[in-house]
């Protein structure tokens, strides 16, 4: 076994998990902060996938820069869906929320099966089959560029929630609900601003998995269990335990098909998953409850 | 300034005010008295905006607020310190105070007032960058007590703000109560330490189970009877 393609396999990982961290880090904050599972996550990526490849093969947008319109575009979504529907469910009874979002899943994907059909989508970028060459490492270059742009909306969301006075009054939301009700803060709002962010990761994400992935209705359920299984391994509510939980899982699931199967890769997850669950229940970064 | 007017609130089925009506005048210190549960926080809850009432009025400078969300009723310059002081503890003391200053009517005097409350408590300075977790019980009632501040409130809600703390600690909060009310805030302060607070306010209430029983002013609900016997054991 030759130790470059070792290293490869596992650079190749480490580039995709930082994508799938962008979308889990959605999932993260939405739970963490508005304390519902949006069961439709993946679906949303999924439609983000299909803006993007819209907007190239009409435009010719590259997914870096179509990203910013989705992510602003998927931002309005989240924070209109919260305000007219999200909010009725909020600290209602968790399978209620549950059917809700489930509910909006089935209509995303069953909606671009009418639009778009069954068929796979892909977005063939002009550097597509690029690599760079560092020695005996050879690096796609597509997903070097997308998992630069998937750690610089994860920054300037971090340094939003760290050092903007919304962000710190999302955190207090989540820090104490009834102490934020004492301050008067404006709860509704934040939370339809958290939804509204969340969503924005996962539009962000999702124009960037084009570079790895062909667009395709099937791929939204696989996407939302992935981000859960990020979210529940990294510790909910934790945002840097969604970007570690998403490298782990990506360089997991590249290591899998390498060395055994493609189709093998979600069994190692889950291996991981459940490992994680036994181990440490709380999440690798997660707060005890 | 404020008045209550047989307010009713339920959670689900259990009732938990009944008819309830106050009137706090502009300036005052208005005590109200009574055992657990017998719906003190639930007053407070409901005219800060966290509750809604089934029935009766609240009016504010005589806008009927009943039913408003709690950040309108707050920006109107109604403050809370609440039970169990609800500072964030994962936010720093700075953050915890920025928080304060979110309404649109504080905004503006957010600079002013911060000076205000670290000049009052200048042990928050010292703690400005900790989680506000960490802090002392005490030290967590100075911060919810400028916190409230930043808000640049005209009337504070004081929800047993002596609750779980030292004695000479209790003291130095009443004090500001105290001082508070005589730079002109109006204040309503919620305490279990029945005779102290009497002797602060200039008019009392009595909650039993819901309802207002008794009132009148501070030293004369300290002289009645059912009062000596109920709360000051005598």
């Amino acid at each position: 076994m030759n130790l470059a393609i070792v290293l490869n396999v596992v650079i190749q990982g480490v580039l995709t998990g930082l994508m799938y961290g962008l979308m889990a880090l959605g999932l993260s904050v939405i739970f963490g902060v508005v304390r519902v599972v949006n069961f439709a996550h993946g679906e949303f990526a999924v439609v983000a996938m299909y803006a993007t490849y819209l907007l190239f093969v009409g435009l010719g947008l590259d997914p870096l820069i179509s990203l910013l319109p989705i992510a602003l575009a998927f931002f309005a979504i989240g924070y209109f869906l919260q305000i007219t529907l999200v909010n009725r469910f909020v600290g209602r009874s968790e399978h209620e929320q549950f059917i809700l979002l489930v509910g909006l899943a089935i209509i995303i994907v069953n909606g671009l099966l009418m639009i778009f059909g069954p068929d796979a989508r892909p977005t063939n970028l002009p550097y597509s089959l690029d690599s760079f060459e560092i020695g005996p490492l050879f690096i796609d270059t597509a997903r070097v560029y997308s998992a630069v742009a998937a750690l610089l909306v994860s920054a300037a969301l971090f340094a939003f929630f760290r050092y903007t006075t919304t962000g710190t009054a999302i955190r207090a939301c989540a820090d104490n609900l009834t102490g934020a009700g004492v301050v008067g803060l404006n709860v509704k709002r934040l939370y339809a601003v958290t939804f509204g962010i969340g969503l924005a990761c996962v539009g962000a994400a999702g124009s960037l998995m084009v570079t790895i992935a062909d667009a395709s209705p099937s791929l939204a359920q696989s996407f939302t269990l992935l981000a859960f299984t990020i979210v529940i391994i990294g510790g909910l509510g934790s945002m840097t335990g969604a970007l570690v939980g998403g490298v782990l899982i990506g360089v997991s699931e590249a290591m899998a098909s390498f060395f055994f199967a493609p189709s093998m890769k979600s069994m190692f997850s889950f291996a991981l998953l459940v490992a994680v669950l036994v181990l440490r229940p709380q999440g690798l970064m997660g707060r005890r409850a | 300034m404020l008045r209550v007017e047989n307010l009713d609130v339920f959670y689900g089925d259990a009732q938990a005010l009944d008819g309830v009506s106050i009137e706090i005048e502009e300036g005052a210190i208005v005590a109200i008295v009574g055992a657990n549960g017998a719906g003190k926080t639930s007053l407070i809850r409901t005219i800060a905006g966290m509750h809604k009432p089934t029935r009766g009025h609240v009016y504010f400078r005589g806008l009927d607020i009943a039913g408003w969300p709690s950040h309108r009723v707050c920006d109107l310059g109604i403050g809370q310190v609440a039970e169990g002081r609800q500072v964030f503890p994962t936010l720093s003391v700075a953050e915890n105070l920025e928080m304060g200053a979110m309404l649109p009517r504080a905004r503006a005097e957010r600079a002013k007032n911060l000076e205000r409350i670290y000049a009052m408590f200048p042990v928050l300075i010292e703690r400005r960058q900790q989680a506000a977790g960490t802090l002392s019980g005490g030290e967590q009632q100075m911060l919810a007590i400028g916190r409230c501040l930043m808000g640049s409130p005209d009337l504070v809600m004081f929800d047993e703000p002596s609750l779980g703390l030292a004695p000479t600690i209790v003291q130095s909060v009443l004090q500001t109560v105290r001082d508070l009310n005589r730079e002109g805030l109006t204040c309503v302060l919620v305490e279990q330490n029945v005779a102290v607070s009497l002797k602060l306010a200039s008019h009392a209430y009595v909650l039993e189970n819901g309802r207002i029983t008794l009132a009148g002013s501070g030293e004369a609900l300290l002289g009645d009877d059912r009062v000596r016997q109920a709360y000051l054991g005598m």
